[in-house]
């Protein structure tokens, strides 16, 4: 499996992420790297294997329903680049954009 | 209208959202609650600051598989949270925790029933997830795609949301209403969500297709989003149906495509969001561990269930000799339901006198001050005490009539209204005798009559007495009395 630079720049817009020319060669190049291991794996035979999606051997970690105390709303507000009526004040949203 | 309903069949498959009541939010401590001042219940965790680590609410898992159990599901023996990644400013993280291939519980089925018979409604799955935050348009008349820009409010945010998905087995809106209705009685009577369609704490989203009847392919699918009530559930549902229709009737070409449901007009339009298919890029959260319920936990939910709906409808008909449109309307609450036993359970008579008086008489009441059963300031007992009272003799039924008014407004016991109306029926022998005899006396012409064998005469008698005892003496004790004075 293989990459090339118009998947890059996909999962770069994808994740919001402004990447310039240079920084996409270089995402290129590592992105390759990493699939390039990923594909070591999948050559040997893993049938019969389950995937394991976390490596600590646990499960059930849960917490009782039990309310704590909130930040107050100037906490809660003091790293808002805006703020309007004690609400977080964001940028037109456009619905549109992939 | 028929002839083009015949030529098509309509196919409809349910998304529902139920914001769960815990105490606490999904994954950290913020108290869960309707509205109060923005943000004010927010935390790191919430507010998805960076290092933050969400801890999963066990009553919450709980609550699901409690809901999983009531909609018939296998409960997984082993499932996951994963992480579904988007970009949307209600959601301070930028991914919403989800569940994706291993919800905690699949494969269930409710039955419901109508006009059009019994049938089962598969349940694909009900998974756990978040919340998100609210937000404001501002500009634009407050519409999204026109506004300036919008302000946000995060103590929503991380509410556990369950989401429930149906089959594609329902087959019009009819069928639409008494698979919601069901499913909200359920989750009701589970104590486990306010279910509270305009509040937001229940949404229903629903994909309908039309196609010809036979037809292999299902019709394109088309998502119809802001049903705000059940009511307009079956009102999208119904003008959707037909907007298809019409469609390949004309030979159109119809889309996939999400609208929107106005509730003022009735109409159903389309976002035009651009064709974009969505990359959520789901993985495993790897900030939680894999949940593997205990049997003995699954085993005590699944003993501690209360009855469902179905059963419910089954046992009101048998118990209690209930027609079916009866049944429906106590049954399409939980609520309503237990008033209404409560009420039956106090009255020592035959149960259906006391269902006539809630839907013939209390309904009207409670619908004009926009109220539910269980919301008026009558108890049950007291509904049963009034019709007791009307089987003593001590009231008519005209006078119960206005007796229950004023239990309605006042909460007062009907024994204390019917005093202090003096509405008192009269029933002693030697009081209304005497009216009797005066009438008689009055209407010498009329009493002729009936002496001579017109027994049609009698009612205009009984009416007269009535009018002067003011409507309170006993109309059954008059007619006898008249009979037999008159034979």
């Amino acid at each position: 499996m293989s990459i090339d630079r118009k998947a890059v720049d996909h999962v770069a817009r994808l994740a919001r992420l402004d990447l310039s020319e240079v920084e996409l060669d270089v995402m290129l190049t590592e992105l390759q790297e990493i699939l390039g291991h990923a594909e070591q794996i999948q050559a040997l035979d893993l049938d019969g294997v389950e995937p394991m999606s976390h490596s600590v051997p646990m499960v059930n970690s849960m917490r009782p329903d039990e309310v704590k105390l909130s930040l107050t709303q100037e906490e809660a507000l003091a790293n808002a680049p805006e703020v309007e009526d004690h609400r977080f004040k964001v940028p037109r949203i456009m619905e549109d954009e992939g | 209208m028929t002839q083009v309903q015949d030529l098509y069949e309509t196919t409809v498959g349910l998304e529902i959202h139920v914001e769960l009541s815990t105490a606490s939010k999904m994954f950290c401590g913020c108290r869960v609650s309707f509205g109060g001042d923005p943000n004010t219940r927010t935390c790191p965790v919430c507010l998805g600051m960076p290092g933050s680590l969400p801890v999963p609410n066990e009553k919450a898992i709980e609550f699901t598989m409690k809901i999983g159990l009531a909609l018939g599901c296998k409960i997984a023996e082993h499932s996951l949270f994963h992480r579904k990644n988007y970009f949307y400013p209600d959601m301070p993280k930028n991914y919403q925790i989800s569940q994706y291939d291993s919800p905690l519980c699949h494969e269930g089925a409710v039955e419901i029933s109508g006009d059009w018979g019994t049938h089962k409604v598969g349940i694909t799955r009900v998974h756990l997830e978040e919340d998100t935050g609210k937000s404001i348009h501002i500009g634009g008349g407050g519409r999204i795609a026109d506004s300036d820009y919008s302000l946000e409010d995060f103590n929503r945010a991380g509410t556990p949301l369950v989401e429930i998905v149906s089959e594609p087995d329902i087959r019009s809106a009819d069928e639409a209403r008494a698979f919601v209705t069901d499913l909200r009685a359920t989750i009701e009577a589970l104590g486990v969500s306010d279910v509270r369609m305009e509040e937001g704490s229940m949404r229903v989203d629903a994909n309908v297709s039309v196609r010809l009847k036979g037809a292999k392919e299902f019709g394109a699918k088309v998502e119809v989003k802001n049903m705000n009530s059940i009511r307009s559930v079956v009102r999208a549902l119904e003008y959707e149906e037909e907007r298809q229709r019409k469609a390949l009737d004309a030979g159109e070409m119809l889309v996939q495509e999400t609208r929107h449901f106005d509730e003022k007009t009735g109409v159903t339009s389309s976002m035009r969001t651009k064709e974009y298919a969505f990359d959520y890029r789901y993985f495993p959260e790897p900030d939680m561990v894999p949940f593997e319920p205990a049997e003995t936990w699954v085993g005590s939910i699944r003993e501690s269930l209360p009855e469902r709906p179905a059963a419910r409808r089954a046992r009101f008909a048998e118990e209690y000799g209930l027609g079916a449109k009866d049944v429906e309307v106590l049954t399409s609450s939980f609520k309503a339901a237990q008033w209404f036993e409560a009420a039956a359970a106090a009255y020592p008579g035959d149960a259906k006198k006391v269902v006539n008086w809630i839907i013939a008489d209390l309904f009207g009441l409670l619908n004009e001050a926009g109220l539910e059963l269980w919301e008026s300031k009558i108890a049950p007992s007291q509904l049963a005490n009034l019709v007791t009272l009307i089987d003593s003799g001590k009231i008519s039924g005209k006078q119960a009539k206005l007796v229950l008014g004023g239990m309605f407004e006042t909460g007062n016991d009907p024994e204390k209204v019917v005093a202090e109306k003096g509405l008192e029926q009269v029933s002693d022998a030697g009081a209304i005798e005497a009216v009797v005899d005066e009438v008689i006396a009055e209407n010498a012409d009329a009493a002729g009559k009936v002496r001579s064998g017109n027994l049609g005469t009698i009612g205009f008698l009984v009416g007269q007495v009535m009018k002067k005892s003011k409507g309170k003496a006993n109309p059954q004790m008059v007619n006898e009395l008249l009979r037999r004075k008159l034979s």
